[in-house]
């Protein structure tokens, strides 16, 4: 009877033990619900390589993930894995201890990144990786080939030459350009998508380095150059939103879309007819190097107070090879830092050669730390500026000052 | 030979009162404990929470050191946070003012209507309510819609009729947006005060009605005098929960313009800026709970102590009336 009982306990012991070992579930947040079907094809050739492992992928609307995420991790009910943000936002999750710290050990996959998709992921006051980054997004200009190839345009070499395609485009009763201003955060793509090769690369270098400031020239004449382009934008645009000025190009009404290379998998699955370019808005002369903005997007992180720490670390190494990157770049048309990845689509593989001159995003990947953040500063001033309400002059000088409010070197 | 104890004095019935008493006594507790449990965790919790979190500084969600009134000062006088703190506050005056008038003043102009039986009267009384049922997530999307600046039907029905002169981007234009906003909401809230007035309007005694009307001819004379003092009671329903509404406006103009007050800070309101300070902007912003919930701490005091007077000053003048 004893014996029975012994047997029995022992038993129910390893039972117990031995069933959270065996399936392993994981969860996985995201606020990417268009890519459901990608990912969940990733996750099955995962869990067939990894069997006991299996990883539920649970998306939530992208403007709400960080409330959400961030409230859940404070109440303990966070996800195993999850999809953080880069940068500013990245460490406000991150510095908040929540993730668990990555070496090249756990995701070896790491060591063959560059030193800016490894940065967009570190903590800054630790400087410890607590994420894999997944994707860089691209600022340029999108544009409708068959528009241009009706009205025998080409990709401009200078900035007169992108006024005139999008003054022919609104002459041919289309509106030149898609975008609208009334999403405050479409302010800041638009600057860096039209007026980086304006603003030049040298300005960007001295503005990390800290040794000029928005108020200088070169930035002023981006933003001069952008309210000039404005004319081509929809009529009443101050009021379009961004979904509204995505279906604009989208639906084939407007001739290009200054945005992210992340619109493309979206324009793509709304009109799969769309025959889309891409080019880097020139500068003043041909000769000025075309620019686009590059940051990294966020990275793919786990929790540390998970459960499954090994099988967390086993999901994230996968999301650093090869395999995971090729499936990401191809069918999510996305740009990926890991190396060795083939890119199938034509579209993907020149986003990939117009990186190679590429700035900074400025504001999230240098000025999203304080407040009043860079972003917050620079989508209010040009979306100011663009309905006239303030000057070029005016809205640089109201971004610096708003940064100098506690960045030194700003502050004369 | 009595006990001492009993003391000449039945102890049962004494010992069987006290029982009973306790009996009903947890039966009032079991009854109490649980909605006092629920109201202390949800509702008195976290107010007392948002009141600590406000005097520490926050890195992101982790809790970082006591700083006293430091949140408080950076919202009320710190620059920039203090001209958006005001931008925001001097807004959300202008709502409440503005829907005072368009709101409450339609709503009562509505209600007498209804009251009077105008033609129509059952059909209205229903059609007016009935934007009240909908979700605000529709109306703010719908709304949207039709203020959108190329395709919108209040645009188009302009063009249409030859005022092309008055077509704007209706919610992208610094002039139009918050009017546009105030709108929306007395469209879809006219029938709250409508049937609160209305039910006043008919709990007028009949008798005081047919006795003043013999004393006067005009209607106004008689709404100023003897309608308007006896429905004073839903006159203050009305009044206090506009206030309060117009003061953590938050749903509306999260929907139609977005969490920045678009644009250009013209349609911020407190509601817009605490969340987007407290929990950030995914795509302009950092998260920051300790000046978040010093400006939530300050807007609940505001509504608070000035709803409190308002509504004692609205009572007494239902007493003195």
């Amino acid at each position: 009877m004893t014996n029975f009982t012994k047997a029995l306990t022992l038993g129910l012991t390893a039972a117990g033990i031995a069933a959270p070992a065996m399936a392993q579930d994981l969860t996985f947040w995201s606020w990417r619900q268009e890519d459901r079907a990608v990912y969940e094809k990733l996750i099955d050739a995962f869990e067939a390589e990894n069997p006991g492992i299996t990883v539920e992928f649970e998306a939530f609307e992208a403007s709400s993930y960080a409330t959400i995420l961030s409230t859940a991790l404070a109440g303990d009910s966070g996800p195993d894995l999850m999809m953080v943000r880069a940068y500013g936002a990245f460490e406000a999750v991150a510095g908040a201890n929540y993730l668990m710290p990555l070496t090249e050990e756990d995701v070896p996959g790491l060591a063959d990144m560059t030193g800016p998709a490894i940065a967009a992921q570190t903590l800054r006051a630790d400087g410890k990786l607590y994420g894999v980054p997944f994707a860089s997004q691209t600022m340029l200009v999108i544009y409708n080939k068959d528009i241009y190839d009706q009205l025998g345009l080409s990709e401009p070499e200078t900035w007169d030459e992108l006024v005139a395609n999008a003054k022919a485009i609104q002459d041919a009763g289309m509106f030149g350009f898609a975008n609208g201003t009334a999403t405050a955060w479409q302010n800041e793509t638009i600057v860096s998508a039209l007026a980086s090769s304006t603003i030049g690369a040298e300005f960007f270098d001295e503005i990390v380095a800290g040794t000029t400031d928005f108020t200088d020239p070169r930035f002023v004449e981006g933003l001069t150059n952008l309210e000039e382009i404005s004319a081509y934008f929809p009529e009443g645009f101050t009021g379009l939103d961004y979904a509204s000025a995505q279906q604009l190009f989208a639906s084939g009404m407007a001739g290009m879309f200054a945005g992210g290379s992340f619109e493309i998998a979206n324009f793509r699955s709304q009109n799969p007819d769309l025959n889309l370019g891409v080019f880097a808005a020139p500068g003043e002369s041909a000769d000025d190097e075309k620019l686009v903005g590059v940051f990294f997007d966020g990275g793919y992180a786990a929790n540390a107070t998970t459960e499954h720490a090994e099988a967390a670390k086993k999901f994230l190494a996968y999301t650093a090879t090869p395999e995971f990157g090729q499936v990401f770049a191809n069918e999510l048309g996305n740009i990926t830092p890991i190396p060795g990845v083939t890119f199938e689509d034509e579209l993907v593989n020149e986003i990939g050669g117009l990186n190679r001159s590429a700035v900074p995003y400025i504001m999230l990947t240098n000025f999203r730390y304080e407040e009043p953040s860079g972003s917050v500063l620079l989508q209010a001033e040009v979306q100011k500026m663009l309905a006239g309400e303030t000057t070029p002059e005016g809205a640089a000088k109201a971004v610096t000052d708003g940064i100098a409010t506690y960045y030194a070197p700003f502050q004369k | 030979m009595p006990s001492p104890t009993t003391n000449g004095i039945e102890p049962t019935p004494m010992r069987r009162s006290r029982l009973r008493l306790s009996g009903r006594g947890m039966w009032i507790t079991f009854l109490l404990v649980p909605p006092m449990v629920v109201m202390a965790l949800f509702v008195i919790y976290p107010i007392l929470s948002a009141l600590a979190y406000a005097f520490y500084d926050w890195q992101g969600l982790a809790r970082g050191e006591f700083v006293g009134f430091a949140n408080f000062k950076k919202v009320l006088f710190q620059e920039p946070f203090a001209s958006t703190t005001w931008n925001a506050f001097k807004h959300n005056v202008y709502v409440f003012f503005a829907l005072m008038v368009i709101q409450n003043g339609l709503g009562f102009i509505l209600a007498y209507a209804l009251w009077r039986d105008l033609p129509g009267a059952r059909f209205h009384r229903i059609a007016v309510f009935l934007p009240v049922v909908l979700s605000t997530v529709i109306i703010g999307y719908v709304w949207k819609l039709f203020f959108h600046p190329i395709f919108g039907a209040v645009n188009q029905l302009l063009k249409g009729v030859g005022l092309d002169a008055l077509v704007t981007p209706w919610l992208g234009d610094p002039d139009t947006a918050l009017n546009a906003l105030i709108f929306v909401n007395a469209w879809a809230w006219v029938g709250f005060p409508t049937l609160v007035f209305l039910a006043g309007l008919q709990r007028i005694p009949s008798e005081i009605l047919d006795a003043a009307r013999m004393e006067t001819d005009s209607e106004l004379t008689l709404i100023r005098r003897v309608v308007w003092p006896l429905i004073a009671p839903s006159a203050t329903v009305c009044f206090v929960l506009l206030f309060i509404g117009s003061f953590n406006w938050f749903e509306l103009p999260y929907i139609m313009v977005g969490l920045d007050g678009s644009p250009f800070g013209n349609t911020d309101v407190l509601g817009l800026y605490f969340y987007r300070t407290a929990f950030g902007n995914q795509s302009a912003g950092i998260q920051d709970f300790g000046t978040g919930s010093a400006l939530a701490v300050l807007m609940f005091l505001f509504i608070a102590v000035f709803a409190t007077t308002w509504t004692i000053y609205l009572r007494k003048r239902e007493i003195e009336v």
